[in-house]
This record gives structure tokens, sequence and C-alpha cells, in this order.
């Protein structure tokens, strides 16, 4: 375990024996907020806030400083996200099947964040049914299958190079047939900028839709927590083409913060429900605005 | 976002200069505007303001406050010490030994597979014996994949699916291309992070066992300001020899590039462009640059036209 200096060690070593917030503190926080990829824009935003706010209530120490920052940028979490998802798991209060339908860019960790869900799910007694759409990705429908296998839940498949919409579709049939409580369906990793690919997904669920019109009940939108600034480009244009209903923000154990879910949570309204936080089955979290919050400001 | 960074930066200047301010403030202001675009482009916070200290110098050098389009000579200057930072020509792989052994470690996700069957299909072309070695004993079909992109190009691949251990994967693969009498062998590895322990050591060991000529360090051209501390301890533990940057046939800036450049002062050695067993190119630095302050990349696009 390596040293942690928290914010607030750093915020003390600058502001000390001073009586306001100065340009040195404030580049302090500017660095902090940047360095976890908050972006530019946010970090200018979140700023502002505070120079108001000490402005108004006139700050009297480090703890206070430190308490404002961190309010700040919870409350840019919380703004757009209302409460963190409670009972992620249960699925008694929704439409049974659910269809969930995961979507993201390339090798951002959608088989695996859908394997950790399933173990999960079938962990608390739910029937669970996947899908591997994901029919480009060379082994990746191995790969769901594995998980799958590992998790102990079936896994609908056509092979490589089939119809994904085709395979989405079967999924959801094999999902009524035996009575599931939550299907969730695997696609290949796409970069937003390719046309093809992108309307490729909205195919997927009109051919889901002429099955279960009510489906996909939700769509779930993964990012890599080292991805920087384009991370918010991502969450903009998926958005365009399906309507993303939350996002789960992948990678965090490493170094990485996470920090452009801030600023993606600035602009649109899509609750982060999980975290991964490693590669085994059990290494997902749900997510918890503090705790997140807290993780930014430890250096 | 950034088209129009020199615009803003005229405007910055002007804005100022009506005030009938010191020049160094104008540029003050300039060199923040210019800071914030680099850091919108991921490009690591400390390095942004290395960058910018260095361009605040050459634009008073330069008399920036007096040329007719402060903002275009600005963006040259910016420019420039880009490229320069980049660094200069295209480098070459190192291929010595018979085999020669190429290395291929990163994050999860990174594109390391992907690249490792391009690599191949590349050097095959070029009339090489190639083996492609499957050291990910880890992530669900990570050996089946590799498999079937080694199908797709016709290269062989060397797998051990029953053996758990990498290290000996790759030395066992090692002694079978010098049996084979392969010229290169590119070996695969799992993704990991640079804070976990134990599987950096087993990279440690594979290249230890493996003795590469080139080690190529794979990252994702989308990382963010953590792509420093990454190559920093890749680096640490492996002492690679260059970088190869994916995923570049988005819309990224790649300021990735310059952070992992400017720290680890390794040269980029490859870029990826797209899922398919061709999409692999050389590094060029100017486009990058360009890139990186979104101008962009349109050299390429005439090129293409
Ligand atoms: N450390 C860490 N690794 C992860 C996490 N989630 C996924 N990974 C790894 O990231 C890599 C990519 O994960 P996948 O699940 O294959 O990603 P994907 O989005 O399905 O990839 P494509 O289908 O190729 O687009 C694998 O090596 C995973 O083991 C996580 O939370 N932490
Ligand atoms: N668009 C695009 N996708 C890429 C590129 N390189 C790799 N990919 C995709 O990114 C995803 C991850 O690539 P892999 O080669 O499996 O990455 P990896 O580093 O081997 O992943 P792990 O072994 O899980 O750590 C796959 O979906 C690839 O098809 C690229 O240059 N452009
Ligand atoms: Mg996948
Ligand atoms: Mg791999």
């Amino acid at each position: 375990e390596k040293t942690k200096t928290s914010i607030f060690d750093k915020i003390s070593r600058v502001i000390v024996g001073k009586s306001k917030v100065d340009e040195e503190v404030l580049d302090e926080l500017e660095e902090i907020l940047i360095s976890s990829d908050v972006g530019v824009e946010t970090t200018v935003k979140i700023i502002r806030r505070i120079e108001a706010r000490v402005e108004r209530d006139k700050y009297t120490s480090v703890e206070e400083l430190d308490r404002i920052l961190r309010e700040e940028a919870a409350a840019l979490l919380a703004e757009n996200n209302s409460q963190d998802v409670e009972n992620s798991y249960e699925t008694d209060h929704l439409p049974k099947p659910y269809v969930l339908l995961v979507v993201g860019v390339n090798g951002v960790g959608k088989t695996t964040t859908i394997g950790k869900l399933a173990y999960q799910f079938h962990k608390r007694g739910k029937k669970v049914v996947l899908g591997a759409a994901d029919t480009f990705r060379a082994a990746a429908v191995d790969q769901l299958k594995l998980w799958g296998q590992r998790v102990g839940v079936t896994v609908v498949d056509h092979g490589m190079n089939t119809d994904p919409s085709s395979v989405a579709f079967d999924a959801v049939k094999k999902g009524m047939e035996l009575e599931a409580d939550i299907i969730i369906i695997d696609t290949a990793g796409r970069l937003h900028t390719k046309v093809n690919l992108m309307n490729e997904l909205g195919k997927i669920k009109r051919v889901v839709q002429k099955f279960l019109p009510e489906a996909p009940h939700e769509v779930m939108l993964v990012l890599d927590g080292s991805t920087g600034q384009n991370a918010v480009i991502q969450a903009r244009e998926f958005t365009k083409v399906t309507e993303i209903n939350s996002l789960a923000i992948t990678k965090l154990d490493g170094t990485a913060k996470g920090g452009v879910v801030i600023g993606i949570s600035d602009e649109f309204k899509i609750p982060v429900k999980y975290i991964g936080v490693g590669e085994k089955m059990d290494d997902l979290q749900v997510f918890n605005k503090m705790e997140f919050v807290d993780s930014l400001f430890k250096k | 976002m950034f088209e129009n960074l020199s615009d803003k930066l005229n405007k910055a200047i002007k804005t100022l200069k009506g005030q009938g301010r010191i020049s160094d403030i104008n540029v003050a202001a300039t060199v923040k505007e210019v800071r914030r675009a680099l850091m919108d482009a991921d490009v690591n916070y400390k390095v942004a303001k290395d960058v910018t200290d260095r361009v605040r110098e050459k634009a008073i050098d330069r008399k920036v406050m007096i040329a007719v389009e402060p903002g275009q000579l600005f963006v040259k200057i910016v420019q420039e010490e880009l490229m320069e930072l980049m660094g200069g020509q295209a480098q070459s792989i190192n291929l010595k030994g018979s085999p020669a052994v190429v290395l291929i470690a990163g994050l999860q996700g990174s594109g390391k597979t992907t690249f490792s069957g391009k690599f191949a299909s590349y050097l095959k072309k070029q009339g090489r014996q190639v083996l492609l070695v499957a050291c990910d004993v880890y992530r669900p079909a990570a050996i089946t994949q590799l498999q079937v992109l080694g199908e797709q190009i016709g290269v062989e691949v060397f797998a051990e699916p029953d053996n758990k251990n990498a290290v000996d994967i790759a030395k066992n693969a090692l002694a079978y291309a010098k049996t084979k009498g392969k010229s290169v062998v590119i070996v695969d590895t799992a993704g990991r992070l640079a804070v976990d322990e134990v599987m950096m050591k087993e990279v440690e060991e594979i290249k230890k066992t493996v003795s590469p000529s080139e080690i190529l360090f794979v990252v994702d051209s989308m990382t963010g300001q953590d792509a420093v501390n990454t190559a920093k301890t890749f680096n640490e533990r492996l002492d690679f020899d260059g970088v190869v940057l994916t995923k570049l046939d988005g819309d990224s800036r790649g300021g990735a590039a310059l952070s992992i450049k400017a720290v680890v002062n390794k040269p980029i050695k490859f870029i990826s462009t797209g899922e398919k067993m061709d999409a692999l190119d050389i590094f060029y630095p100017d486009r990058m640059a360009s890139r990186i302050l979104g101008m962009g990349d349109v050299i390429s696009l005439v090129e293409k036209a």
C-alpha cells in the first residue's frame, strides 16, 4: 500500500497562515481536480462555486475548505443523479424478464462487467440469461460463454460472425421461455465515431422490441475509469443513438480516479450504478457517491 | 471545441491589447488558454504546465505581441514545441537475435492482443517466419482470441491451454521457435495494472526468461491523466523500447501520447487505427501534434483525398 496524501494535507500546506483562498490554493485545487480527469470546464465550475461560497460564508479553516470542496464535487454528481441506486440486484420490482443491453467502446470491460453482474444476480437466486451479441471481436462469444460457465448461467449464442440482433432476439426469447428474471445482452465494442456500428445498436433494439415491445428496459454504457475527456464524448454520442439509462465505471482498482464521471454527471442525467474494481467475479461494487468523491481526493 | 484555438488565442491577445496592459500579462493569459486546451486533450497537468512555460518564453522571444496574427504565431510556436517533444523521425523496431523476441505489455483492454496480431501480419508480409505466443493465462478466452487472429493472418500461435504459468509458456515457446527456425517471436501478455505487484513481477520474469530485443508498451489513446503513472511504472519495471498508441481511429485527442513521451522519453513506434488486422500505421509526430491541438488531422485528410 502506497502512502496516501489527502487533499487535506496538501491544502493545509498551502494555506497555513493565510486568511483567504488565494491563487496558490486555487491552483492546488485545480491540479487535484484536473489530475483526476475531472476536466477543465468542470474544474473551473467547481472552483467558481468554491470561491463564491468562501466569499459568502468566510471559511476559516482547512477542514472547512476540504469539506466545501467535497460537497461541491458531490453536488455535481448529485444534481443530475438524485439518489445512489439502492437494491441494485433486486429484481422483484422490475418487469420480468428485465432486459439489459450493455454497450460501450472497445475494451472498456463490457463482457467482464456482464459476467460480474450475472454472478451477483445469480448469487441472489435470480435467473439470468446472457446473450452473446458480440459476434465480431475474436473469441468474444467464447469469452462470454466461459463467464456463463464460471457463474453457472445460460448463455445464448449463434457463434461468431452472425447477426447480433438475431442473437439478442433469441436471448430474449430464451429468457422468456426459461422465465428469467434478467437477460443481459453483450455487444461488440464500437467507437462512437463509427456510424454503421452505432446504427447497429438501433437495429438490435428494434429487433428485440419485435418480441418484447418494452425491451430493452435498460441500456448501460460502460466507461473505462482510466479514460480521459473522451468519455464525455462517448456518453454524448451513445446517448444520441440509444437512450442510456445507467453507467458502469470499470478499472477503478488502478490509480486512475475516474473523475471524468463528474463532468459527465454535470452534462447528462445518467446515474452511475456500478464500479469495476478488478477482474474477478466479485470485483463489482454498487456506486456510492460520497465514497467516490472521497477517493477522488486521495493522492 | 478546439478547432478554433487560434481564434481563441487571437481574441485573448486582442482583448488584453485593447486594455493597454504590458505584454507579459497578455502572453500569460494566452498561455493559460493553451494550457487548458492541452489539458482538455488529456495532456497531463504537469506536462502541460512545462510545455506552456516554454511556450511563454518563446512567445516573448519572438515578439508575439506585435505580430499581425498573434494567435496563429502562437499556435505555430505551440505546435513546434509539441513536435519537438514528440520526437523526430519514426523509429524502427529492433529485431536482433535468432529468433528476435518482441514482448507486448500494457493495461487491460489497451489493445495488446489485437496489436500482436497486426504486428505479426506486418512482419509476415516482410517475409519473416513469425510465431505468436499466448501468455495471457487469466482472461477468459484470451488464448482463443489470439488463435483466431493467428488463423486469420496465417501465423502460427504457440499456446499451452492447460499451463497456468506464463513464464513457463514463454520459455517453452522460445525453445519451440528455435527448433522451427522462426525469425521473430511475439509474446502477447495479459493486461495488468501498474500497481499489481504480482502481475508486474510476472512480466519482469517473462522478460528475464526470453530476453526480448524489443519491448512495446501498448496504450489506449483515450487514456486520461493517469497515463503518466502507468507508463512510468511499466518503464521502471521493464525499461520498454517503444510505445504503441491504439484506437486512434476514434476522436480522442490523444494527449496521453505527449505525456508519456515527456515522462519516460521513449518513442512512439506504431499507431493502431482499427480492429482489423491491417489497421496498423507508423507514427508521425507532426500529425499527433496537430491532433492534440485539435486542428484536425489535416495532413491525413489531404493525403486521403
Ligand atoms: N483491473 C481491472 N480490469 C478489468 C476490469 N473490468 C474489466 N477488466 C479487464 O479489461 C479487459 C477488457 O475487458 P472486457 O470485458 O473484455 O472488455 P469489453 O468491453 O467487453 O471489450 P470488447 O468486447 O473487446 O470491446 C479484460 O482484460 C478484463 O479482465 C476492472 O474493473 N478492473
Ligand atoms: N477501434 C479500435 N479498436 C481496437 C484497436 N485496437 C484494439 N481494438 C479493440 O479493443 C478491444 C481490446 O483489444 P485487445 O487486443 O483484446 O486488448 P488487450 O490489451 O489484449 O486486452 P486484455 O488482454 O484483456 O488486457 C477489442 O475490442 C479490439 O478489437 C484500434 O486500434 N481501434
Ligand atoms: Mg466484450
Ligand atoms: Mg489480450
